[in-house]
C-alpha cells in the first residue's frame, strides 16, 4: 500500500476533534466535578472509549456547549424546506407512509410472479424485483457461465417473454416497480417498458425505480460488464430517455446499500454514495440535459445498519449535503432536484447464520432508524437470510416489522421526532464534516471515475472491513449469538431451489429461438452494434431489439462487441 | 531452517462479486504468516484448478454466497482429482445451507465456515489440517 493511501485511511475513523472547541457551561462545569468525578473515581466506565459500529469516537454526554455554532433556522429548518435536515416532505409519514417495498426474486418467472402477488395481497405498497446472476451478468440462462446460477439470487430473466411472466396480473400502471440490475440495467428496462406498453399503460405514469448505478458496482458489488466510459453513457441515455418519455420513473437509484455491505464505515457509505450522485449529475449535464429537469428524477439507496443513532445522523446528513451541492455546486433552481429521496434496506452483512431469530430484532431496530431518518421505502431483510433466500413465512414477518412500526410503535405521528436532540444535531454534523472531506479528497482526484481507477474508494473500504473484521475477532465488537451469548439452535427450514429452473429456462429459451423471426432479430442486433460505435442514444436500439425477442445475452453481446468488458485489479 | 510457508489460494468461482469476505480472509491467512495467492473474480473450477497446480498450494479457500456451491465443489474436487492433487485441502466459506453441508463435505470439501466464523478459527484449522500431511 502507498505511503499516500496510508495517510488517507487515517481520516477514515475521525478524531473527536469538536470536543477540544467545547466550552461546557458553568453548570455542566459544576456537575462534572460534583457529580461525574466521583462517580467515575467508584465505578469506572465499561470501556476506555465508546465507538459506533464504524469505529467513530461517542462522548458521554452531549449538551447545549456541543452545538455552539449551531443555527436551529440554518442548520435544522424546517421539513420540506431546505436543508431538508428534518425530511423533504412538510408532514413525512403523517402525510403518506413510506412505501413498504420489500425486495423478491427466485426461480423462474412464474415462481417470482406467484411471490409479488402474494406479497401485494400482504400489503405490501411497492414491488421490488431481485434477479439471478446470469441476469445481473447479462448472460442468458443457457449459457455456460450460468450453470449452478439460475434462479439461485433471484428470479431469471432471459427475454421480454420471461418479463411477460414475471408481471402477469401486475398492473404496472398502478404498481410502482423497483429493478434492481446494474450494468444490464437498460435492457431490463426497455423489457419493463415493453410489458407496460402491451398492457396498455402510459408510460409518462409508470413510476418505480431502475437501480442502475454502475459506480458503486466498480467500489462494492462488482457486477460489471463493460469498462466505466461506456457504462456510464449507457446510464447516461437512461436518463436522456427518462426525461423524455418516463417523467415519474426514477431512471436510477444511487446505492450506498452495497458499498456498506461490502464492509465501509457509515461517512464512507455517505460520501462514496453522493459522490457517485454528483458524478451523475456532472455526466448528465455534459450530455447537454437541464439540471433542474433531470436530477428530480435521481433517487438513492441506503443501508440501515445495527449503529441505531449513527445511522439516522448519516441519512440527515445526506440531505444536506445533496441540498448544499445542487445549489452551490450546480446552481440549481428547483426544489424538487435539491431533495433527496431514498429507500433503504436493513444490512443483509448484520445477520448472523447462529440464533436466527434473533434477526428479526435487529432487523425491527435497524429499521425503526431508517423511519426516524426519514426513508421514503423501506426493505426489511427476513430472518433466514444467513442461510438462503428468505421462505414465504419468513418474508411475511419481515413485512409485517414493518407494519408494527407504522401502526402500533406512533414513531410516525410527528416529523422528525429526534430534531434537537443535543446528540443528533452534533453527530449530523459531525457526519456531514467527515462525508464532505472524502468527497472532496474525491473531487481532488478528478471525480469518482478517476478514483475507481486508482482504486481508491475499494482500498478505503477494504481497510474498514478488515479492522472491523479484527474488532469482531477480538471481542472489542459483540455480535450476540455469534461472538458472545453463544448457544446451540435447531436449524431453520429454508428456501431451496434446484436444477429443475434451469431446465425450465433452458427450455423456453430454445423454444423462444426457434418461434421469433431470426432475420429480425439480426438485423435490430446489427442496428444496436452500429448505434454503439456511434454516440446515439441507444435506448430505442435496445427497445427494438427487445422487442424483436432478442434475448439480454445476445443484446449484452452486442455491446460487448463494441465496448469490451471490464476486469478490475483485485487487491487484498 | 525456517519452516516452509503453507500457500494458499483464496477463489471467488461462479458470476457473484460479493468478494468482502474472500478479501478478509485473504489478508487475515497472510497476516498469519502464510504465502496467499487470491485469484480475483468470476473463475470457473477449471481456473482455480490450474491455478492451484501451477501454485502448488496446500489450501484452497472458495467464498461462495451465491447458492451455486452444490455445483461448483463437486467440479472443482474433480478436476483436482484428475490433475492429481489430492492432499490439498479444500475450504468453503459463505451462504451455506444446513442442508447442503454434509453432501458437500461428502464430495472432498474438508470444511465450511458459515458467517461469524473468526479468521482465528480458520487459521488454526489450516494449521492444524496442513501438520497432519
Amino acid at each position: 500500500m502507498s505511503e499516500e493511501f496510508k495517510a488517507t485511511t487515517q481520516t477514515a475513523r475521525p478524531t473527536d476533534a469538536s470536543s477540544a472547541h467545547r466550552k461546557p457551561s458553568a453548570k455542566e462545569q459544576a456537575w462534572e466535578k460534583n457529580t461525574l468525578q466521583p462517580t467515575l473515581e467508584r465505578n469506572p466506565e465499561r470501556q476506555a472509549e465508546f465507538t459506533t459500529i464504524s469505529g467513530y469516537p461517542i462522548r458521554r454526554l452531549y449538551t447545549q456547549a456541543d452545538l455552539a455554532n449551531w443555527d436551529p433556522d440554518r442548520d435544522l429548518g424546517c421539513p420540506g424546506e431546505p436543508p431538508y435536515t428534518r425530511g423533504i416532505h412538510s408532514t413525512m409519514h403523517r402525510g403518506r407512509l413510506w412505501t413498504m417495498r420489500q425486495f423478491a426474486g427466485f426461480g423462474a418467472a412464474e415462481d417470482t410472479n406467484q411471490r409479488f402477488r402474494y406479497l401485494l395481497a400482504q400489503g405490501q405498497t411497492g414491488l421490488s424485483t431481485a434477479f439471478d446472476l446470469p441476469t445481473l451478468m447479462g448472460y442468458d440462462s443457457d449459457h455456460a457461465l450460468s450453470e449452478g446460477e439460475v434462479g439461485k439470487c433471484g428470479v431469471a430473466i432471459s427475454s421480454l417473454a420471461d418479463m411477460e411472466v414475471l408481471f402477469d396480473k401486475i398492473p404496472l400502471a398502478n404498481v410502482t416497480t423497483s429493478m434492481t440490475i446494474n450494468s444490464p440495467a437498460a435492457v431490463i428496462w426497455a423489457m419493463y417498458l415493453a410489458v407496460a406498453e402491451k398492457q396498455g399503460a402510459d408510460w409518462k405514469k409508470l413510476a418505480g425505480t431502475l437501480q442502475n448505478d454502475i459506480l458503486k458496482e466498480y467500489i462494492a458489488q462488482k457486477e460489471y460488464i463493460y469498462p466505466p466510459e461506456p457504462s456510464m453513457r449507457l446510464v447516461i441515455d437512461t436518463f436522456e430517455f427518462g426525461v423524455k418519455n418516463t417523467p415519474k420513473f426514477n431512471p436510477i437509484s444511487i446505492s450506498g446499500y452495497h458499498i456498506r455491505e461490502a464492509g465501509s464505515t457509515a461517512i464512507q457509505e455517505l460520501a462514496f454514495t453522493l459522490r457517485d450522485g454528483l458524478e451523475y449529475v456532472e455526466w448528465g449535464m455534459r450530455r447537454g440535459l437541464d439540471v433542474d429537469v433531470f436530477v428530480p428524477q435521481l433517487s438513492f439507496f441506503f443501508n440501515a445498519h445495527s449503529d441505531f443513532f449513527e445511522e439516522i445522523a448519516k441519512y440527515r446528513a445526506a440531505r444536506r449535503i445533496w441540498h448544499k451541492a445542487m445549489v452551490e455546486r450546480y446552481g440549481s433552481k428547483n426544489p424538487r432536484a435539491w431533495a433527496l429521496r431514498f429507500h433503504t434496506q436493513t444490512a443483509g452483512c448484520s445477520l448472523t447464520a447462529q440464533q436466527p431469530y434473533n434477526n428479526v430484532v435487529r432487523t425491527a431496530l435497524q429499521a425503526l432508524s431508517a423511519v426516524l431518518g426519514g426513508t421514503q421505502s423501506l426493505h426489511t431483510n427476513s430472518l433466514d437470510e444467513a442461510w438462503a433466500l428468505p421462505t414465504e413465512f419468513a418474508a411475511t414477518i419481515a413485512l409485517r416489522t414493518q407494519q408494527i412500526i407504522a401502526h402500533e410503535t406512533g414513531v410516525a405521528n410527528t416529523v422528525d421526532p429526534l430534531g434537537g436532540s443535543y446528540f443528533v444535531e452534533t453527530l449530523t454534523n459531525e457526519v456531514e464534516r467527515g462525508a464532505w472531506d472524502y468527497i472532496e479528497r474525491i473531487d481532488a482526484m478528478g471525480g469518482m471515475v478517476a478514483a475507481i481507477e486508482r482504486s481508491y474508494p475499494q482500498r478505503e473500504i477494504a481497510e474498514a472491513s478488515y479492522r472491523y473484521q479484527m474488532d469482531l475477532d477480538k471481542k472489542e465488537k459483540i455480535m450476540v449469538g455469534v461472538n458472545d451469548f453463544v448457544s446451540e439452535e435447531k436449524p431453520l427450514d429454508t428456501l431451496q431451489i434446484d436444477e429443475s429452473v434451469a431446465h425450465r429456462q433452458a427450455e423456453r429459451l430454445s423454444k423462444l429461438r426457434a418461434a421469433r423471426s431470426k432475420e429480425e432479430v439480426v438485423r435490430r442486433l446489427n442496428a444496436l452494434r452500429t448505434a454503439a460505435e456511434g454516440k446515439d442514444n441507444l435506448m430505442p436500439f435496445i427497445f427494438d431489439a427487445v422487442k424483436s425477442y432478442a434475448t439480454l445475452g445476445e443484446i449484452c453481446d452486442a455491446m460487448r462487441d463494441v465496448f469490451g468488458t471490464y476486469e478490475e485489479v483485485a487487491i487484498t | 531452517m525456517p519452516e516452509k510457508k503453507i500457500r494458499v489460494l483464496i477463489a471467488k468461482p461462479g458470476l457473484d462479486g460479493h468478494d468482502r469476505g474472500a478479501k478478509v480472509i485473504a489478508r487475515a491467512l497472510r497476516d498469519a504468516g502464510m504465502e496467499v495467492i487470491y485469484t480475483g473474480l468470476r473463475q470457473t473450477p477449471e481456473m482455480i484448478a490450474s491455478a492451484a497446480v501451477q501454485e502448488d498450494v496446500d489450501v484452497i479457500g472458495l467464498s461462495i454466497l451465491s447458492g451455486a456451491h452444490n455445483t461448483i465443489c463437486p467440479q472443482l474436487m474433480n478436476l483436482l482429482r484428475d490433475k492429481g492433487m489430492n492432499d490439498v485441502t479444500v475450504l468453503v466459506g459463505g451462504i451455506i445451507p444446513e442442508s447442503d453441508i454434509a453432501p458437500l463435505k461428502k464430495a472432498g470439501i474438508a470444511e465450511i465456515f458459515l458467517p461469524g466464523t473468526s479468521t482465528q478459527d480458520i487459521i488454526d484449522f489450516i494449521h492444524k489440517r496442513v501438520s497432519m500431511h
